[in-house]
């Protein structure tokens, strides 16, 4: 029995690694175009928002809209590949803590509703993105 | 003197109130003033403060049936997302019953303190759901009616463990919300009709339970059970359940309106009807 339950939360690790089987979330984001104005209406509402814009400050905002764009096409099942650094690494040194995570959430949501994403679709791509919480905040 | 610390813990607190936790996520105010939903509590605190903020709720609430009427207003603090202080004071008319009877008193009053901490967990992102221990120490201010009916005790302390759990998309695409908790109480109708009885003066463990879906960010739909003692033999006691619709506009109001099913109260039965909540956030 214990065996059985080892390889089971072995698989549902694995399985939180792999891409989705469909592109059906890929598409309820709008495809690329969809994708690309969601990171960067996200971003310009980060740097304006008093909580977390200090974080935007001196960074390669190119790099990073790049990036994002690239995870949230992968995450959503859409034909890219993710080239960026992994959460730990990229997150280092800057000490994010559970409101600036959730902060970034709140901007993701608004961009999501302005692109007339479906709640469910949105939740959909939240659920992809919550178990990488750990790995971004306190770094 | 009072005044300038008052001042000072306003503007401290306007300083230091979080928003770090997302929309909803605070839930509104059980009867008991404690942060969850409606009849019971949840395992989240007060507010929407995260690590290193404060949150804080006031709250009222009316529930009427046809014969009573619940009238509950309070307070509550949270820091840290980790503990939670609350006071609620909670009016019960009597209405039909004081006429019928000719009781010496018309409504009965009781004083709630509550003490939540959080002690793992998270409601959204850890391994565990969020886990909460729950203190609540209540007084009845007008003990004359429920002795009379035979209950033991003016004041009593409880006891209850909470787990609340948001899993995302969880009902078909939608974000759904679970709750369980587990009491230990002797408490007599909340306490309004005070604390252990003829029939029992030992406390029970109670089981409550509830479930909401979240249509959007904004509008919660939800149901909620609650298991209650029967300690006293003049009367039954019904176990409590409601439908509940809340409505979130922003992380400064909520509004909560519930069809509660309360069965029989002080012999009284189907006692069915309107629960109204509006909760202030800082």
């Amino acid at each position: 029995m214990r065996l059985v339950l080892f390889c089971l939360s072995l698989l549902l690790v694995a399985c939180a690694q792999q891409p989705p089987r469909d592109d059906g979330l890929y598409r309820a984001l709008g495809e690329e175009p969809g994708i690309v104005r969601i990171v960067e209406g996200m971003l310009l509402d980060s740097a304006r928002d008093p909580r977390i814009a200090r974080h935007f400050l001196n960074i390669d905002i190119e790099r990073l809209r790049a990036k994002l764009i690239e995870q949230l096409c992968f995450e959503s099942g859409g034909p890219c590949v993710y080239t960026g650094d992994s959460m730990e690494e990229s997150h280092k040194g800057l000490r994010l803590t559970p409101s600036d995570f959730n902060a970034l959430v709140e901007h993701l949501q608004d961009a999501m509703n302005a692109e007339g994403v479906p709640t469910p679709a949105q939740n959909r791509l939240l659920a992809r993105l919550a178990p990488m919480r750990g790995q971004v905040i306190d770094r | 003197m009072r005044f300038v610390y008052l001042l000072g813990l306003f503007f401290c607190s306007e300083l230091l109130a979080g928003e770090g936790r997302l929309l909803a996520t605070g839930g509104a105010t059980s009867l008991e003033g404690a942060a969850g939903g409606g009849i019971m509590p949840w395992a989240v605190l007060a507010g929407y403060g995260e690590r290193g903020e404060w949150g804080a709720d006031v709250f009222a609430t009316r529930v009427e049936t046809g014969d009573y009427r619940l009238d509950v207003a309070g307070v509550a603090a949270a820091y840290g997302n980790r503990i939670e202080l609350s006071y609620a004071r909670q009016r019960f008319d009597l209405g039909t019953l004081a006429r019928d009877l000719n009781l010496p008193d018309n409504s009965l009053s009781m004083d709630t303190l509550g003490l939540k901490v959080r002690l793992a967990g998270d409601l959204i992102y850890d391994r565990l759901p969020q886990i909460s221990l729950g203190l609540q120490h209540k007084r009845q201010r007008d003990f004359l009616v429920p002795s009379l009916v035979g209950a033991q005790r003016r004041e009593d302390t409880e006891g209850y463990l909470a787990a609340s759990r948001l899993i995302l998309g969880g009902a078909f695409g939608y974000n759904l919300l679970l709750n369980a908790n587990l009491r230990y109480s002797r408490a007599n109708e909340l306490g309004l009709l005070g604390f252990g009885g003829d029939r029992r003066d030992r406390h029970s463990w109670l089981k409550e339970g509830s479930v909401a879906v979240l249509l959007d960010r904004h509008w919660a739909v939800g149901i909620e059970y609650r298991e209650k003692p029967d300690n006293l033999s003049f009367a039954g006691e019904s176990d409590w359940a409601d439908l509940f619709v809340g409505y979130f506009p922003n992380k400064n109001l909520a509004l909560v309106l519930a069809y509660a099913r309360l069965g029989e109260i002080a012999t009284l039965d189907n006692q069915d009807g309107v629960y109204l909540s509006v909760q202030g956030s800082f």
